[in-house]
């Protein structure tokens, strides 16, 4: 892998960058893989790099129906933190952001990992009892949560300007959380793409899967694209919103509903916010990029699509929540707005799972899965390596389903 | 736009969701197998195309209505007719 | 006016009369009425406006549309907002603007150092490096660097926005020649047509150019019909206005800004049509070449509408520079305006007669194209293909073709194809029911557009239901357009700086950079380079990254296609996309009849759930939080106290399946209760655990009150209705919710009774005539009443139900007669610490959306006889998988004076490792003396007598497990 730094970009500088290569290769399909990765996104590429690290499982194929890093990664609002509340959850993204924090030495690929820090704005007290036990529980795994006073608040975010004593929803406190991050969504898919081709992956994009085949006793073969049958014994479904799509080719019926969140960017300003804004009572959440454009997310609708689109009272919804908040943002234009599928499971917490066909691994469930992946792909390609779930997975896999012992990240903040 | 038995064509803003039909719950509930149940109550339909849905005129008559609607589209192609 | 003046003596759009002032980076200057800040600006000899995003060069007037990439500038004042292009910025008496991305001044900028390094600086290199020792290092600087115009310090301090929703019979967006066709033939059938343009006047490109329609000026044309529109009534004519979005169900998003209508700053318009025609017009490309950048290159038709819109001439020699046909209508506009054309580049090798005859004397040098310009902060050469002399000039006017405005379309899920003839992406098929008009469809020269436009006029007039009967087209000549592609000269120095995008700072040779490192797809390109990722959405720029990669790769451009067309059109301001929605708007507020009465008093009030808001505490004077909230408990314990429970779930119950529904929804029986008897009960959801717990008494066969908890009420009522419409249609029960038909106040302690007694009745209250869990109908307090005994706190309690406009005469009527026995109003903190010490569960605290009535030690609620219920089953299914539980139990510190914070972890011996349960509420107990909590613990009930450990960040505290009740076990008190 030819090496990035600053001294060989001054060097290719001198030939006007003539010599720089190819980030990765578009070597020629082959008929056979050990594993086959299904979706060159965020966690398939991932997956597929701590396959050849970890396990040196090199005869890897990662297939894209479109172009690499296209999935939820290329259309996402990049925040990264590891503040949840459950036991089954903290330890998993505490790890996802450790290993974010050394990636881009780790794949020599500047990520621009910004630990921005979070802060929650908090207005109501149902809401702090919330994040104060979450706070609790994270403090035995190391992730810090603190509570801070509104003045505080209004000192660390200046332009925080509503929110006031007489206002609709007071803010009563603001909850500070250290590692919180954002990097750069693109550089995280090429990354992993680039380091996972030095080791001898292989990507193919354009290579749309249209089934998962098995064999007489039941287990994957391998699977249907549209440039012919591809065979494998272990294959990993990563394709975000489009999970069921592709398992019910083999049989199998999945605990996910496929849903599509949205996400807006203003024009870019010089800089005014340094942290990342979350206002869980309103339900938006910002940050402002080294570009100077506030990245906004929050608009969310339940409903059922595969359409990546917004619609205007969901986004409109998230626009008003922002403006309670932070009022001279009326002025702030609006550049740009997009939407993506993810499919979210009947606990509305991930799946990283063996399945009932012997060698098809699944990632499912992740809403937010940004954050996860690093050790989405770390968990994943240990579980197909040992066809055994790494610990830090061990609640998140199907088999809760048929005890219906979930994982309940959410309904906690109502009052009597 | 979801059609409402009562008040007509009104903005999905007036609509509460309630999610995909999963079928009626069964009138005997030792019935069937535990892993049977437990599928039927975690496993939606999730069709790339028609999906029939339960919504509820909540901001307005309070009428629930069942459509079928393409999630590729968002197209409600059978209006309910339930009240 | 001197011949040297870049104002016109004569001409344009401007009203001359009305001169305006204004400063630009603190000079004064002044423009006409009618002026956009960039005719002023060029009217005025300034060219350079600002800087580059990336490398700081300069960047003059490019356009004079909202494809502007370069010219951007702050307004100060009540205006302020950033990144505006001046292009765009309508001249007003007072404007204060100022340069974005330079420091201390556009002349001379420090930033322009970046030059220095560019070399350094390809497209990605912040990929390659930074890395070291760590990226928050050189972050604070990058982000210094960032971001064009400040941000806005605050809100607009006059004037509002405001949303406004329409219906329309046929939506026409763009006001040019298709557009006023297919509004004018769509109305005159007698379609509801609603007409937005986002210019300040209609015409579109007819007021840019000088063409002739029915023998007069096409302006003029444009003008009458607009008028004539205006005066029907069933058409809504809009100027100033963008439709900037098309949703989903055909409904469109418009940005009007200056509504006619004082105070109002920006109006947002959702519309739902039942037709559209998009007629949005197309726009100029820019042409691929070293120097293309420097102030003074211009596109032809940004030239052409400063001569014949402003009456400005932005040079005075001018070199043109075009592979298509319409550019030499702009140089005989430029020739005829007195503009000294000393040549014309055209990259194709054959130019048409029709463009010869256009531009007579003019040289014009076919197959050549222009390899570099001269000059720094203003253009003053052009190198060419051709001779190695440059050609003094201070203009280079440039036509890459026209790439027709298929925005809407595409967010309409519209297809694109790539046509090689007009080279450019147009319409294929629509989705929704959209047509495509004039420019926007390729339809590039004026007898084609209003041909189109009143072709599209009669389909969506059709479709919308109508019966048109289109007028006689109007008569208009236009020389037809042809175009070749020329996407970069074939040779270019290395390290050639030939921009594609002249706002971020793209090369042609980082598109060649993103190629030769795989970046393969037209969308890795995007990402890569940040080409197209401006303000401006590369509406200049785009289509020519297209044709680089399609040719560098070898593909027909249609098969590279374009990146996704994302709303908005134009950045829009989020002040007019919440309209008039703010604070109570957004949340309305759910009040009790003694919301004035607990401000009166003081009272702390909070948000507590389900969006009402309820007193907290009622603190006295030199009490503290923990002082207030004892004396509360204190006195419901002791003496009586009375708080106001009316926002909890009210709901009647009906049908003659009634008794059944709620054998069903309740994992208890209820069915078997009498007339006037109640019951506790416990709902769960399908998946076995628990929703809500409340009480139901009937009231009648037939017909029950249910009481919810207030945060889920809704939730249970949803839920409740659900069941009934879907999984047992065939039962007969309605459920009505009457919460707010109903209001209480709830009198509770040992003095209750002896409350209530003086405060006269004619019910009997005793225990015997009404005992716990009954209700009773009479007077109280001279008041219609619903009694109803129950207990949230422990004691005995009399929850008195009167109408709600009852409710305030009620409360007083019980504070007076409750006086002598020192009744207390008592807040949401001290029902918590009463109920805790009782041990009854709180959503949201020991219910947390994990558990089931056994882990609550609630067993007994569980009907083992029913055969079914709802949850039933799954609650069968968790627990026979048989793994751990956490169940509630009671936790005493080992130090009496030590709290625990609510939600803290409980762990094995006190260690950091997965917790094995939490503290749910912790609370001073005023019958204890001493801190007192819940929890749930990891097989909690069978360690009830040993200890456990609460883990803290910085320290362990020991808790004796104990029975979760802390208060008379038996509950005599309550039933007392």
């Amino acid at each position: 892998m030819q090496r990035y730094s600053l001294l060989s970009l001054a060097r290719n500088a001198l030939t006007y960058h003539q010599g720089w290569e190819r980030a990765w290769r578009s070597p020629p399909l082959r008929d056979s893989y050990d594993v086959i990765v299904i979706g060159a996104g965020g966690h398939g590429l991932a997956t597929a790099y701590y396959l050849a690290k970890n396990h040196g499982l090199t005869n890897v194929a990662v297939l894209e129906r479109g172009w690499l890093g296209g999935g939820n990664v290329a259309r996402n609002t990049v925040t990264i933190r590891s503040n949840y509340m459950r036991d089954a959850s903290i330890p998993f993204f505490v790890k996802s952001v450790e290993l974010y924090e050394g990636l881009t030495r780790d794949v020599n690929f500047n990520m621009m990992h910004s630990k921005r820090t979070m802060i929650d704005v908090i207005q109501t007290y149902p809401g702090l009892r919330d994040r104060r036990r979450r706070q609790l529980v994270m403090d035995l795994y190391g992730s810090t949560y603190e509570q801070i006073t509104v003045p505080e608040l209004r000192k660390r975010i200046p332009a925080l300007t509503g929110g006031g004593r007489d206002s609709r929803l007071p803010i009563v406190a603001g909850m500070v959380h250290t590692e919180a991050a954002v990097n750069r969504h693109d550089a995280v898919a090429w990354g992993y793409a680039r380091a996972a081709d030095a080791m001898g992956v292989e990507i193919h994009q354009n290579t749309g899967v249209t089934s998962i085949t098995r064999g007489s006793d039941g287990s994957v073969t391998g699977v249907e694209t549209l440039r012919g049958r591809i065979a494998a014994k272990k294959v990993a479904v990563a394709v975000s919103g489009h999970t069921t799509t592709l398992t019910e080719t083999a049989g199998l019926a999945l605990p996910l509903r496929t849903i599509n969140l949205s996400a807006f960017v203003s024009e870019p300003v010089r800089p005014l916010v340094d942290v990342i804004v979350n206002c869980p009572d309103l339900g938006v959440y910002f940050s402002q990029s080294d570009k100077g454009e506030m990245v906004i997310g929050g608009a969310t609708d339940l409903g059922q699509s595969f359409r990546r689109d917004i619609k205007q009272h969901v986004f409109e919804d998230a626009v008003v929540a922002m403006l309670e908040l932070f009022p001279s943002f009326k002025r702030l234009k609006l550049l740009r707005q997009w939407g993506g599928h993810l499919d979210i499971a009947h606990d509305a917490s991930p799946i990283v799972s063996k399945t009932d066909v012997a060698g098809l691994y699944v990632t499912a469930g992740w809403w937010g899965g940004y954050k996860a992946i690093p050790a989405g792909g770390f968990t994943l390609a240990h579980l197909i390596a040992n066809d055994a779930p790494h610990p830090l997975i061990d609640k998140f896999g199907l088999d809760r389903f048929r005890h219906l012992e979930f994982v309940s990240e959410t309904g906690t903040t109502t009052a009597r | 736009m979801i059609t409402c038995p009562f008040c007509g064509p009104r903005s999905e803003t007036e609509f509460t969701y309630a999610g995909p039909e999963m079928g009626r719950r069964p009138a005997d509930a030792s019935g069937g197998s535990d892993e049977e149940w437990a599928e039927a109550l975690t496993v939606p339909p999730n069709p790339v195309g028609p999906v029939v849905e339960h919504w509820r005129h909540g901001k307005g008559c309070g009428a629930w209505v069942t459509i079928t609607r393409d999630t590729r589209t968002h197209e409600v192609l059978e209006p309910g007719d339930d009240g | 006016m001197t011949d040297n003046s870049p104002r016109l003596p004569q001409g344009g759009r401007i009203d001359r009369s009305r001169v305006l002032r204004f400063t630009f980076n603190d000079r004064a200057y002044q423009g006409f009425e009618g002026d956009t800040l960039a005719s002023a600006l060029l009217a005025n000899g300034v060219h350079l406006i600002g800087r580059s995003f990336k490398y700081h060069r300069p960047r003059g007037v490019f356009s004079a549309g909202v494809e502007e990439p370069g010219a951007l500038v702050e307004l100060e004042g009540d205006d302020a907002s950033g990144n505006r292009p001046v292009t765009t910025v309508r001249l007003t008496d007072g404007l204060v603007a100022r340069s974005v991305n330079c420091w201390p001044s556009p002349k001379f900028d420090l930033g322009a150092a970046t030059q220095l390094v560019a070399r350094m600086l390809p497209a990605g290199f912040y990929y390659k490096t930074f890395m070291w020792p760590d990226w928050r290092i050189f972050e604070p600087a990058i982000r210094r660097a960032a971001g064009m115009a400040g941000a806005p310090a605050k809100p607009p301090e006059t004037g509002r926005f405001e949303t406004r929703n329409a219906h329309t019979d046929v939506l026409v967006a763009g006001a040019g020649p298709a557009g006023l066709m297919a509004a004018y033939v769509a109305a005159k059938a007698g379609a509801r047509v609603l007409l937005a343009d986002d210019r300040a006047e209609p015409g579109g490109s007819l007021l840019d150019r000088r063409l002739t329609v029915n023998g007069g000026p096409a302006g003029d044309w444009a003008a009458t019909l607009w008028a004539d529109l205006a005066e029907m009534s069933e058409v809504t004519v809009l100027r100033d206005t963008t439709v900037w979005a098309y949703r989903e169900h055909n409904l469109l998003i418009l940005n009007q800004r200056n509504p006619d209508r004082p105070g109002l700053i920006e109006r947002t318009w959702r519309v739902r049509a039942k037709q559209t025609v998009l007629a949005t017009g197309a726009t100029e490309r820019m042409m691929v070449f070293p120097g293309n950048d420097r102030p003074g290159v211009m596109l032809a038709s940004g030239v052409q509408a400063y001569l014949n819109r402003y009456a400005v001439r932005p040079g005075k020699r001018a070199v043109i520079l075009t592979n298509n046909d319409s550019a030499y209508q702009a140089a005989a506009d430029m020739g005829a305006a007195g503009i000294e054309l000393a040549a014309i580049i055209d990259t194709r090798e054959a130019v048409s007669d029709a463009c010869r005859e256009q531009v007579p004397g003019v040289e014009i040098w076919a197959g050549a194209h222009v390899v570099d310009t001269l000059g720094r902060q203003r253009l003053t050469g052009v190198v060419t293909s051709q001779i190695t002399t440059p050609i003094p000039c201070d203009l280079l006017a440039v036509s890459g073709g026209w790439s027709p405005n298929v925005h809407l379309h595409s967010q309409a899920r519209g297809t694109l194809r790539w046509d090689p003839d007009s080279v450019a992406f147009v319409p294929e098929a629509t989705v929704q029911p959209s047509h495509s008009a004039g420019a926007a469809n390729g339809q590039l020269t004026l007898p084609e557009a209003l041909a189109s436009g009143a072709a599209q006029g009669v389909a969506a007039a059709e479709a919308a239901g109508f019966t048109p009967n289109p007028p006689p087209l109007p008569a208009a000549e236009e020389a037809p357009y042809t175009v070749e592609p020329f996407w970069a000269p074939p040779k270019m120095k290395p390290g050639a700086k030939a921009f594609v995008d002249l706002q971020n700072d793209v090369t042609a040779a980082d598109i060649a950079l993103a190629l030769r490192e795989g970046y393969d797809s037209v969308e890795h390109v995007k990402r890569y380079t940040t080409g197209g990722m401006g303000l401006d959405q590369g509406k200049t720029g785009n289509v020519n990254i297209i044709g680089l990669v399609a040719h560098a790769q070898g593909r027909a451009v249609g098969d590279v296609g374009t990146t996704t067309f994302r709303s908005p059109y134009t950045p829009v301001s989020f002040g007019s996309l919440a309209g008039q929605r703010e604070g109570s708007v957004v949340l309305p507020y759910r009040h009790t009849p003694l919301t004035d009465w607990n401000h009166a008093q003081g009272a702390f009030m909070y948000e507590a759930g389900a969006r009402w808001r309820r007193p907290g505490y009622f603190p006295r004077d030199g009490e503290t939080f923990q002082e207030t909230v004892n004396r509360e408990a204190l006195a419901v314990r002791e003496g009586v106290g009375v708080y106001d429970g009316s926002p909890l779930g009210t709901f009647e119950l009906k049908g003659r399946d009634t008794d059944r529904f709620l054998d069903l929804i309740y994992t208890n029986t209820f069915s078997t209760l009498k007339d006037g008897a109640g019951r506790y009960g416990i709902m769960l959801s399908e998946d076995g655990l628990i929703l809500d717990d409340g009480v139901s008494f009937r009231l009648g066969q037939s017909r029950w009150l249910m009481s919810t908890s207030t945060g889920h009420a809704d939730a249970v009522h949803h839920h409740m209705e659900r069941l009934r419409r879907y999984d047992r249609p065939d039962w007969h029960v309605q459920v009505t919710n009457v919460t707010s038909q109903w209001a209480n106040a709830t009198v509770c302690g040992p003095k209750a009774r002896d409350v209530m007694q003086a405060l006269g009745t004619d019910l009997d209250l005793s225990r015997e005539a009404l005992p716990f869990m009954h209700l009773a109908e009479g007077m109280v307090a001279g008041l219609l009443a619903r009694v109803i005994r129950v207990s949230f706190t422990g004691e005995i309690s009399f929850e008195i139900n009167v109408r709600p406009r009852d409710l305030p005469t009620l409360w007083e009527r019980i504070l007076e007669a409750g006086a002598p026995f020192g009744i207390q109003p008592v807040g949401s903190e001290a029902n918590h610490v009463l109920r805790v010490e009782k041990g009854f569960l709180s959503l949201g605290h020991e219910v947390d959306g994990t558990v089931d009535p056994f882990d609550l030690g609630m067993g007994w609620i569980v009907s083992k006889k029913k055969p079914d219920f709802i949850g039933k089953r799954a609650m069968e299914i968790r627990r026979s998988a048989g793994g751990p539980r956490w169940e509630l139990v009671g936790l005493l510190p080992e130090d009496v004076q030590d709290s625990i914070p609510e939600g803290a972890p409980l762990t094995p011996d006190g260690a950091k490792v997965p917790s094995e349960g939490f503290v749910s509420a912790c609370v001073f107990s005023v019958v204890h003396n001493r801190w007192v909590a819940l929890g749930l613990l990891q097989d909690g009930r069978a360690r009830i007598g040993h200890g456990a450990h609460v883990r803290l960040r910085d320290r362990v505290i020991g808790v004796q497990v104990v029975a979760p009740c802390f208060h008379d076990p038996d509950g005599e008190r309550l039933r007392g």
